[in-house]
């Protein structure tokens, strides 16, 4: 039988260096799917380097431009931020979807992001946020677009011994704010057939100055989608603006069949909820005062 | 009405909080999983990784290679079932169809069918020699579709199962077990009387029961062959029946315990573990517990026929239904246990109806053997035949509750099969949900508002009960029926009642099968009505007891002395009718209480018990209707249940609260099972959604409040009026949902569930005005 080792590092130095000496070392933040995919029998880690008691992996910070979300912050401590809340609504309801109560309390966005799932809630509302991955590994600190981080279902961007240590959302400027929306039969505990995350920018007039839209569940991983942007940027958000988003979405995505939902299913799907997502991101500009 | 049913309770009727409670809520409850014993070693089950394909030897070498592993087997460690039947029950059932479900023998006919098991030190020492458990299997083609498997030509299953019920008897084996046809009147002159006949096809697919504790068992061996299982089940004589005949070692060497039991529904009236646990242990010398991970329960365990319904219904202008043919064809996986019996004779039976044709066949495909679900082999049938009354109704321009009140069979009435009503209760019903708020509620636009109604049979079956009273008077009842909704607190109050003692006095325990005579499974709504009547009988013995014991401490006659307020009280000369217990003690009345006539036992003849047993043939059918308000998101396909009224006659509710738990249960897994729920094979004929990520069964917030009313209508064949309340509930859900859904969407969509995708597919497809 296989045995498991289990490190828990204190400083990230010290975490590169272990992770460097391991041929199947896995990462462990929350465990919320490690643990899951080993029960499985899909992971066999060798080794599982547990990083909660790196300072900087647990640090939640509001900077002078950025919100700073340590790798394993757990999605419960980002809802309870009130600033986080009013500046990244859309986020943060999109990190709350993530399992149960309990699952709250162990899971984060970076755990979320570092799981490569093309179905991951917080990853479309981080890119529509511009949110940065801030990287440390063998060859110094780097940063990646979070659109860039994740390469296809179950893989990330991260090479040998590199470590994720946070996200970078930066502050949204005046009259901006963000919404996500997911598609699920149920109403909790379940994983999106589609998502969307849409984060707007408005003039004094309500005329679209600035729009990020990003789709989830819908291809080998989640999308920028820049021309459904295109077509809120300069409108009012009027419904022929949200349907033509909606039909970029829809353009963008390729999707897979499969017992979740069809690929059909999920094409108008994802329009129906780049277009709702939209139309909340403009009222909750709207209700700003 | 019956001048032997009670009608005026005490204790009966009342909410005290079940004995077994404060156990569950805190955790100190014993589950199938929770028992663990000295030197104790862990089973692990190899499964086929085929949906279908010969076994050609099993190499066992390799994992007996590892320290730790003490045991293997497999079914050649069985006995052949050849043709022999299982004794014991009322319904022969054939060791064949339970003996490979236990383990394969020669053949698999489903993926994660059980091939071997090895025992080991560890759970993950087992899990690691069963993966080296080398087994040589020959692929044969599978067949998943119930159609292609009931063609003439298909691959066959089995080469010894000729349909039975067809004349004359086949000479070729075929993929249906059974044809199953019952017909009263002209069918042909019922639909030519018609001014208008509906005639649609409902799908509904394979589910599972979705209990939440999988299945569990600890077995202990010991040099004099005793056998002790402790096991999550439904009935421990049940276990010891067929545990016995599966291998072959006699019923008197067998102890079982049943555990608490974390849901059932009928899926736990089998056994999967427990005679590989017995096997291993017996081989190992060693106790072998045996736990299913979630994976192996939807795979292989016993979830409800898949089943598509034709079915087609004339009436008159005025309402009146004329005909009703039915054609159902139930998937039954690999081996029969005969699901579709109680569909073809009961589809049908809340009408009056002069002619009625239903006609049924079961066909074996390469899936996991179905089993009981609630009320199993009704829900299927009733969606199509509800539904379609609705939409009669509506073409009618009548109100649905109204037709159903014209057509509505009452007592003196004959069912299709033969039998008449006596008291029954679907008037009542009918009218209690038209009188209801929620059913003249105002929808808006964009909901609909769907109703049925369902008839089930009930069970009556062999019961036992003793009743022991304790030196202080407080009393303990054993009975032999696993708790699951309830029983232990209707079992006190019943006892309460017959005694006239509080219920807290009363301890009532689920016994193991040395303690106590034989009890049939807690399944078929039985429960309360035959637990329970046992109870009652045993109660009135130990009550006719106590009054002896007092005639001879004063030297009465029994005659003489009465039982009335928990005490005996000498009759002699006072008004006894009016007599409470101030009363007698106030006239000076002689009195002994059950506490003064326990202490003096010893004195008066001894311990003071009684036992009672019986085979019921009291049952009595129940009715139960359900309005369901459904919304659908248009640009989707999801649907919100909105509001939701469950109407059921239980005969009499002996605890109301676990009257209305059975009856908002089988509402939330027929909503289930309506709009999500069903068992998804991919091509390989592997289940691709063997969990409850993928297997979606309804979470709290997917749920309105789900209203009850119970109606009652007392059943004239039991002391208390019982019926029995725990399948019916789980029939009306799916066509009132359905007929929700569809009239909230615009759609006429008859392919269970309505899943998302494809009623999106529906409502674009009325739009387009090609539907």
């Amino acid at each position: 039988m296989q045995s498991v080792r289990y490190e828990a590092p204190t400083s990230l130095d010290q975490a590169a260096r272990t992770l460097l000496g391991s041929e199947n070392a896995k990462i462990l933040a929350g465990g919320t799917d490690l643990l899951v995919q080993m029960r499985l029998g899909l992971k066999q880690p060798g080794l599982l380097v547990d990083i909660k008691n790196i300072p900087e992996i647990m640090q939640l910070t509001l900077g002078d431009d950025a919100l700073r979300v340590g790798a394993a912050v757990t999605g419960a401590l980002v809802g309870e931020h009130a600033e986080a809340r009013r500046l990244f609504p859309g986020f943060v309801e999109a990190l709350g979807l993530i399992g149960s109560s309990q699952i709250q309390g162990r899971c984060s966005a970076g755990g979320n992001l570092c799981n490569a799932s093309p179905a991951a809630d917080s990853v479309p509302a981080l890119i529509a946020n511009r949110a940065l991955c801030n990287i440390i590994g063998p060859a110094g600190a780097r940063s990646v677009a979070v659109e860039s981080f994740n390469t296809g279902p179950g893989k990330n961007c991260l090479a040998a011994g590199e470590l994720l240590v946070s996200i970078d959302l930066p502050l949204p400027a005046h009259r901006s704010s963000d919404a996500y929306l997911r598609f699920i039969p149920r109403t909790e505990m379940d994983i999106a057939v589609a998502g969307a995350a849409v984060a707007l920018s408005l003039d004094e007039a309500g005329i679209c100055t600035a729009a990020r839209v990003a789709i989830g569940a819908v291809a080998p991983t989640a999308l920028l989608v820049t021309a459904a942007a295109d077509a809120l940027i300069g409108s009012a958000l009027d419904e022929a603006s949200l349907h033509a988003a909606a039909a970029a979405a829809s353009a963008a995505c390729s999707p897979i069949t499969d017992k979740r939902g069809t690929a059909d299913y999920r094409r108008k799907v994802v329009g129906v909820l780049v277009r709702r997502a939209a139309a909340i991101a403009k009222s909750r500009i709207e209700a700003q005062a | 009405m019956n001048m032997n049913v009670k009608t005026e309770f005490k204790y009966v009727g009342t909410r005290p909080i079940r004995p077994d409670g404060p156990d569950k809520v805190t955790g100190r409850a014993r589950y199938g999983a929770d028992l663990n014993v000295q030197g104790m070693i862990y089973g692990h089950i190899v499964r086929s990784p085929h949906a279908h394909a010969k076994i050609k030897s099993i190499d066992f070498s390799a994992a007996c290679k590892l320290p730790g592993v003490l045991a293997t087997m497999s079914a050649d460690d069985l006995p052949e079932p050849g043709d022999r039947k299982i004794p014991g029950g009322e319904v022969e059932m054939a060791l064949k169809t339970f003996s490979p479900v236990v383990m394969a023998r020669k053949k698999v006919l489903y993926h994660g069918q059980a091939v071997a098991a090895v025992a080991a030190t560890s759970p993950e020492l087992a899990a690691e020699a069963a993966r080296l458990v080398k087994v040589e299997y020959e692929v044969l083609p599978h067949i998943m579709d119930m159609h292609a498997a009931a063609r003439a030509d298909a691959p066959l299953l089995h080469d010894d199962v000729y349909t039975q019920g067809v004349d004359p008897a086949p000479t070729t084996p075929s993929n249906i077990p059974t044809q199953i046809e019952i017909s009263t009147g002209d069918i042909s002159k019922g639909f030519a009387e018609a001014d208008l006949v509906v005639e649609r096809t409902y799908f509904v697919p394979m589910c599972h029961q979705g209990y939440i504790e999988p299945h569990a068992c600890v077995v202990q061996t010991d040099e004099n062959g005793k056998v002790d299982i402790w096991c999550s089940t439904q009935g421990a004589f049940m276990v010891r029946t067929l545990t016995a005949a599966v291998t072959g070692i006699d019923i008197g060497r067998f102890k079982v315990t049943a555990s608490e039991i974390g849901g059932g529904f009928g899926g736990k009236t089998t056994v999967y573990l427990e005679p590989v646990a017995v096997v291993l242990s017996l081989k190992s010398g060693r106790p072998v517990k045996m736990v299913m991970s979630r994976d192996d329960v939807f795979r292989a365990t016993g979830p409800a026929a898949a089943a598509e319904t034709r079915v087609k219904i004339g009436v008159t202008r005025d309402g009146r239904i004329t005909a009703i043919e039915t054609d159902i064809l139930m998937d039954c996986g690999a081996y029969t246990s005969h699901p579709i019996m109680a569909g073809v004779l009961f589809n049908s039976a809340c009408y009056r109806c002069e002619n009625v044709r239903s006609f049924g066949r079961e066909v074996l495909t390469n899936k996991p053997r179905v089993y009981a679900y609630r009320a199993p082999g009704i829900p299927q049938p009733v969606v199509a035949v509800e539904c379609v009354v609705n939409e009669i109704a509506e073409r009618l321009n009548m109100d649905p509750i109204d037709f159903r009140l014209l057509n509505a069979v009452d007592e003196g009435d004959v069912m299709a099969i033969g039998i008449p009503f006596q008291a029954i209760g679907l008037k009542q019903v009918l009218q209690e949900a038209k009188a209801h708020p929620h059913y003249t509620a105002e929808l808006k636009a964009g909901q609909g508002r769907g109703v049925a109604v369902a008839f089930w049979i009930n069970a009556g079956m062999q019961s036992s009960a003793t009743i022991n009273v304790s030196e202080d008077g407080s009393v303990n009842i054993l009975t032999g029926n696993p708790d699951i909704g309830g029983s232990r607190a209707s079992m006190a109050l019943m006892a309460a009642e017959v005694l006239g003692i509080p219920v807290e006095t009363i301890r009532p325990s689920v016994v193991d099968t040395d303690s106590v005579g034989f009890c049939d499974v807690t399944g078929g709504s039985r429960t309360t009505l035959a637990t329970g009547g046992a109870v009652i009988k045993a109660a009135e013995t130990l009550v006719k007891e106590l009054r002896k014991r007092a005639a001879a401490i004063w030297s009465l006659d029994i005659e003489e002395v009465d039982w009335t307020g928990g005490m005996a009280v000498a009759k002699s000369g006072t008004g006894l009718e009016n007599m409470n217990r101030e009363d007698a003690a106030t006239r000076g009345d002689k009195t002994l209480t059950l506490a003064d006539l326990a202490a003096r036992a010893g004195a008066t003849g001894g311990p003071l018990c009684a036992v009672a047993s019986h085979n019921a043939h009291n049952a009595a059918p129940s009715f139960a209707l359900n309005i369901c308000d459904a919304q659908v998101d248009r640009e989707t396909g999801k649907v919100d249940i909105l509001r939701y009224t469950c109407v059921q006659d239980a005969g009499k509710a002996i605890h109301p609260a676990y009257v209305e738990g059975q009856m908002q249960g089988g509402a939330v897994q027929g909503i289930g099972w309506a709009l999500n729920e069903e068992y998804i094979f991919n091509e390989q004929g592997r289940l691709d959604n063997p969990g409850f990520l993928d297997y979606r069964i309804p979470v709290a917030s997917d749920l309105p409040m789900i209203d009850t009313v119970i109606v009652e209508v007392p059943n004239p064949l039991h002391p208390y009026g019982v019926r029995g309340v725990g399948e019916v509930p789980i029939a009306p859900p799916m066509p009132a949902v359905v007929t929700a859904v569809n009239r909230a969407a615009g759609t006429r969509l008859c392919h269970l569930p309505l899943s998302p995708p494809k009623l999106l597919a529906a409502i674009e497809a009325a739009e387009a005005g090609t539907a």
